[in-house]
């Protein structure tokens, strides 16, 4: 297993199999996105409680998802970073850290907009909306720990141990919320998950999903490749100075 | 058309959040594929250099 | 166990010789709360309702001035790498150093706190409430902001990440110290919320030193 793992680490390996899914991982986002916007805009029918509302739900949803599997992925190849001291798995940790914000970012923009007709203001301290800000200042926090270290081999080290902090904190974060949710629950705030699914308005949902997923392939392919070149440019200036 | 727009009247929460995730989104692709090509020019006249001292090939995949 | 009592020993010894700093702690708690009657206004009545969360929030914060010198001063004369060099293994160091911080600049504000509370109109029961839930919950705040000072050691201006870093993780405890003391207030069991907290603060005690010292050994490396 951990050969096997040394062999995906090695960043040229690693690029020629991103080189390869890259062109593939375009058009299926592409493709996914445009069939998701179009069953949620066109075909999928008002909701009877929320009524037009509810296709925010479909810019809405994939991105709360994708904030935090974007987070556990950062954790797990921090994990992987710290362990097996793999050359990549660090880079992919920082490479992913600015994506999961921006959906963290949208996750939490597209939710007020969705509260103000829903509950009549932009922010109301719910559970969910309340984690995602949470969510939002951990990825900051990580950011900002890779942009303050000179040395990038202890950025790495850093931000890896904080992340794991973070990841041990999540479910204690989500449980204390949904805690301090219950305890302080205004009379008024109606409950997202109200009625059961449709299927119509689950498949565009499961697609736009899909479709985010892909997009975060996409960028992270490019973010990567920007990282592992940038450590070889690194490396070369450094070699240059010394000849 | 203009009804598909106006979406029972919450057009502007619908398309506020539809056009700021498209624009997120862009930005953020834009911003990425900006510092892959810059990173890209900064590293070819090292790499040039490098390979006529050494006069062996770099490795594959990290010129291209 | 000798040398960790030792080390123990030392570094409170240190922290008391340097008294200024306990006292602009505990004059910043004692300012930053009474800010919020300012802000807020004189009534009895909200400032009962809002008593709790503030001096929570008070105490935080004041905690926060102090992490960043649990390493700082051992770490910039070099000290710190000795010690590595000693017997002790660097977890426990870095335990002997969140002992330290807790015991010298987080129990004096707790010890201040009846007084605050009782200037804010907090109810009686919630006033034991209040130093039963920050004696259980505030070694979680030592031990996870000794993370994010060896995580900040070797930086420059490193107080301010270290804020952002430690902040968000310090929600759960706020959360189950605040509603511990709304509990009692209200005459309900806040046992299960002392429970939550004492078990933040051993889950801590567990995973914080191991994180730290690895931090630690990143900075001194």
């Amino acid at each position: 297993m951990a050969i096997d793992l040394h062999k995906y680490a090695n960043p040229t390996r690693f690029l020629r199999i991103a080189n390869a899914i890259f062109p593939w991982s375009i058009v299926t986002t592409v493709v996914l996105l445009a069939t998701g916007l179009y069953l949620g805009l066109f075909v999928s029918p008002a909701d009877y409680q929320q009524g037009e509302t509810v296709r925010i739900m479909f810019v809405h949803v994939p991105a709360a998802w994708m904030a935090m599997s974007v987070y556990s992925m950062m954790a797990v190849s921090s994990a992987a970073g710290l362990i097996w001291k793999h050359p990549v798995a660090d880079l992919s940790a920082k490479a992913a850290a600015p994506i999961g914000a921006c959906f963290t970012f949208l996750a939490l923009v597209t939710g007020s907009l969705w509260g103000q007709p829903m509950w009549g203001a932009y922010w109301v301290w719910d559970a969910r909306l309340t984690s995602m800000l949470i969510l939002l200042f951990l990825y900051l926090g990580y950011m900002a720990v890779w942009g303050s270290f000179e040395d990038q081999s202890k950025a790495a080290k850093a931000a890896a141990i904080l992340v794991l902090i973070g990841a041990i904190n999540i479910p204690i974060i989500k449980f204390s919320v949904d805690w301090w949710n219950t305890l302080h629950q205004p009379a008024s705030v109606a409950t997202m998950d109200g009625p059961k699914i449709h299927s119509s308005i689950l498949t565009p949902l499961l697609i736009m999903g899909l479709g985010y997923t892909s997009l975060f392939v996409t960028i992270f392919i490019i973010r990567v490749r920007t990282e592992i070149l940038g450590r070889r440019l690194r490396m070369l200036r450094v070699n240059q100075l010394q000849e | 058309m203009n009804e598909f727009f106006e979406m029972g009247g919450y057009g502007n929460f619908i398309w506020s959040s539809y056009g700021l995730s498209a624009g997120v989104l862009i930005f953020l692709v834009i911003i990425s594929v900006r510092q892959l090509r810059q990173v890209e020019r900064d590293l070819a006249p090292l790499e040039e250099t490098r390979r006529s001292f050494r006069k062996r090939p770099v490795k594959e995949g990290a010129t291209s | 166990m000798r040398s960790f009592l030792a080390l123990l020993k030392r570094d409170m010894l240190l922290a008391y010789r340097q008294g200024s700093a306990l006292t602009m702690t505990l004059s910043f708690f004692v300012i930053a709360v009474t800010l919020f009657p300012l802000g807020v206004g004189p009534e009895l009545n909200v400032l009962a309702r809002i008593g709790p969360g503030v001096l929570w929030v008070g105490a935080l914060l004041a905690c926060l001035l102090t992490l960043d010198r649990i390493f700082q001063a051992d770490f910039e004369d070099g000290t710190l790498e000795q010690l590595m060099l000693g017997p002790l293994s660097i977890e426990f160091i870095v335990l002997t150093k969140i002992i330290a911080h807790w015991v010298m600049s987080v129990l004096p504000l707790i010890a201040i706190t009846p007084i605050l509370a009782i200037s804010l109109n907090v109810h009686a029961d919630g006033i034991w409430a209040m130093i039963f839930s920050l004696l259980i919950g505030s070694p979680v705040l030592s031990l996870i902001g000794a993370v994010g000072a060896a995580l900040t050691v070797a930086m420059r201006r490193g107080g301010v990440l270290l804020s952002l870093l430690v902040l968000p993780l310090y929600i759960p405890v706020l959360i189950f110290g605040v509603a511990s003391v709304e509990a009692a207030v209200a005459l309900m069991p806040m046992a299960p919320h002392l429970m939550l907290l004492g078990g933040l603060s051993l889950g801590a005690l567990v995973v914080c030193p191991f994180a730290a010292a690895a931090a630690l050994r990143l900075a001194v490396e």
